[in-house]
């Protein structure tokens, strides 16, 4: 079908709502973003300064930004293992047909449809060191827990504990979709074979839900650099620096030492970050991902 | 019909008659804003009496006034500066003075035509730039060693004293520290305000005098720091952080387990209504010098403002004058700057405690943060390192020497 000019600034017309919305509210920032990361602004001192590339050598050279992918690091090493192995867990469980299964299923999704903001103070609480429910019931079998949110070694412990929580229900239904869409005869010709039902989902379940796995996978890194409302709330970046971690440092770059232009620069670094990873993926994938 | 509408014109000329008078009044009068902070959570009826009280002498100035919480104030401020929408008279500390001032986002005042005779010189100063008044002081506080008379009984120890130095108070928090395990003798916070105060009282300093470099590391400042650091970890007098098991400092104080705490004078409020025990306090032991904080509130004026004398006024008008000073000590509102013989002595009449001339003594012993324009940022990083000192993750050494390393490599210009 050949569109004519006038059906063109029709199908404008149409779009115009939401193309305005995104020029206005995305495109717009990021250009200008990308602008300020190569000035000096600190928004009461009048107009940017055209810096050049300056705001980028001094977060490369500085402690600051190697203890932040440190952080990010850590909390990558501990939730990405962690929301894989409970939610495909739950995943399975999901699959098979217990009685309630249905009651659990929204309960775990509770926490999902909570707000970050409202989830993490009600943890911070329960998390406090002397006063929190989680040391209150570790005490009643002997142990003595740590000060969660004020521990250098446990900060980031908690941040993750508490990200699993609200991830769970999520990636959790995710996976479980990923089963359903698994052929049940591939099931029924293995059991006919004889096989145990380790191999089964060794070599049959986890090989066909590689897709399902990769998504997963993608979308918790991702997050995981994005990492923000918990750490603004729980600890603020403390104790010490221990949870710091990039968009937490734009903000405060940005709102609290008014540097937008170092916190652009920030934020563009953050950027290639994940598209580099999730490049890198892509090109990974392809050695373990199985479509069928 | 005729006479409906002829009825309904001049009920309609009538109204305007009406508003005509209030109207011709209204420009005569000038209007200016007024946003600030420190009247946030208290001290909104003492503000509005301090503008009924210049409206008095200023009847023709209106003032509006909006108050908002300090977590929010400075974003907020910042935003309407950067939008051209400033207000006239607006709040600011001391350490975020130096910023708006350096950016031009606030006015040199013309204090010839306004009185400001009887505002304590030294924080007149504070506001000054090259001999230039930019801001007008309101209030400001020290810090002070408050004690325990009840904790300092029972060890058989003496009350401080003017010339006590870091090793009596060692020894009298050794003591008092021996009453019981749960019982400490001193706490001195370990972060960076507390750090340039410290280093001071042995003879360091963050910056060299002219302020180009760091000297974060220097031997006067990792002996300070080594101090500060055995009394949580050596002689114990000063809880960790597992000890103290997520209290505040304060607290501790007040439930009378704490001989000594070296704090704000705006603990006093608070100490007097919830301590049942007797307390006083001294001028701060320092360990080769006396050295005490000094902070301080002023208010500006806009660069952008349009009404630059009716603000100066009233800027004035809330820092120097002894009606608004005296509103401010009765209310107990921080120490006010004119410090009239009257504000003074309605000042010393509140106990506890009953030593206020050490709040005055202090004022002798004043340190201020290097005036940087990133102070804050330079706070943070320096407290990471501190913090890892205070771990024993990093001999005190160790942690200046890195301290120094990473804040030199991101702020030098």
């Amino acid at each position: 079908m050949k569109t004519t000019t006038q059906s063109k600034w029709i199908i404008l017309l149409f779009l115009a709502p939401s193309l305005l919305g995104f020029i206005v509210f995305s495109l717009i920032p990021i250009v200008s973003a990308l602008y300020l990361s190569f000035t000096s602004w600190d928004v009461i001192g009048g107009a940017p300064e055209f810096i050049g590339l300056k705001n980028y050598a001094s977060i490369l050279f500085s402690a600051e930004f190697y203890r932040v992918i440190l952080n990010t690091l850590k909390y990558i090493s501990l939730y990405i293992p962690g929301i894989i192995v409970s939610s495909l867990f739950v995943a399975i469980m999901f699959d098979r047909d217990i009685k309630g299964i249905g009651l659990f299923r929204v309960l775990l999704f509770i926490p999902v449809l909570t707000s970050w903001v409202a989830g993490s103070i009600i943890w911070r609480s329960v998390l406090s060191g002397q006063y929190g429910l989680m040391n209150n019931l570790l005490a009643i079998v002997n142990i003595d827990g740590p000060s969660w949110l004020t521990d250098k070694s446990w900060a980031m412990i908690a941040i993750v504990m508490v990200s699993i929580w609200k991830d769970l229900g999520f990636f959790s239904l995710i996976l479980f979709g990923g089963l359903r869409g698994i052929d049940r005869s591939i099931y029924e010709a293995a059991r006919i074979d004889g096989a145990s039902s380790l191999k089964v989902i060794t070599r049959i379940t986890l090989p066909l839900l590689t897709p399902t796995l990769f998504f997963v996978l993608i979308t918790t890194l991702v997050n995981s650099f994005q990492l923000f409302p918990q750490i603004m709330v729980m600890t603020g970046g403390g104790p010490d620096g221990a949870t710091q971690v990039m968009v937490e440092r734009i903000y405060t770059y940005g709102f609290r030492y008014f540097q937008m232009g170092y916190a652009s620069a920030l934020a563009i670094i953050l950027l290639i970050i994940i598209v580099t990873i999730t490049l890198i993926q892509l090109v990974l994938q392809k050695k373990w991902v199985y479509y069928e | 019909m005729i006479k409906k509408i002829i009825l309904l014109l001049s009920f309609v000329l009538l109204m305007a008659g009406c508003s005509s008078t209030p109207q011709v009044d209204v420009k005569e009068k000038e209007t200016i804003t007024f946003l600030n902070y420190s009247s946030n959570g208290g001290q909104e009826a003492t503000l509005t009496a301090m503008v009924e009280a210049f409206n008095v002498a200023y009847p023709d100035i209106i003032v509006e006034v909006e108050t908002l919480g300090y977590a929010d104030y400075f974003t907020q401020l910042a935003t309407r500066v950067a939008g051209g929408s400033a207000p006239d008279v607006f709040e600011l500390n001391i350490e975020n003075f130096r910023a708006y001032a350096d950016k031009g986002a606030i006015a040199k005042l013309d204090t010839s035509s306004v009185d400001i005779s009887q505002i304590y010189p030294k924080t007149l100063t504070a506001f000054q730039i090259a001999g230039e008044q930019y801001g007008l002081p309101t209030k400001f506080s020290n810090v002070v060693l408050i004690y325990n008379k009840d904790l300092f009984d029972q060890a058989g120890v003496e009350y401080p004293t003017a010339d006590w130095t870091w090793e009596d108070e060692l020894a009298a928090a050794e003591k008092i520290r021996a009453l019981g395990d749960d019982i400490y003798g001193i706490f001195r916070p370990i972060q960076t305000w507390e750090f340039y105060k410290t280093v001071a009282q042995n003879g360091g300093s963050m910056m060299n005098a002219d302020q180009t470099t760091f000297t974060l590391n220097s031997s006067e400042n990792v002996e300070a720091l080594s101090m500060m650091v055995a009394r949580i970890n050596d002689s114990n007098v000063t809880p960790n952080a597992e000890q103290m098991g997520g209290m505040g400092d304060w607290d501790l104080f007040k439930s009378g387990r704490l001989g000594m705490i070296v704090t704000g004078i705006w603990a006093f409020g608070d100490f007097s209504a919830n301590c049942d025990f007797d307390w006083d306090i001294a001028v701060e032991p320092g360990i080769k010098v006396n050295a005490t904080h000094f902070f301080s509130d002023a208010l500006v004026v806009s660069s952008d403002s349009k009404v630059h004398d009716a603000a100066t006024k009233f800027a004035a008008f809330i820092s120097g004058s002894g009606e608004a000073a005296l509103l401010r000590a009765n209310a107990n509102w921080d120490l006010p700057v004119a410090l009239t013989d009257e504000v003074e002595a309605a000042y010393m009449a509140i106990t506890p405690p009953a030593n206020k001339q050490a709040v005055f003594d202090s004022l002798n012993h004043l340190v201020m943060p290097p005036s940087l324009e990133y102070f804050n940022m330079v706070a943070d990083e320096l407290q990471i390192y501190l913090g890892k000192a205070v771990s024993g993750e990093l001999t005190a050494q160790e942690a200046l020497d890195q301290a120094q390393a990473s804040v030199s490599s991101k702020f030098s210009k």
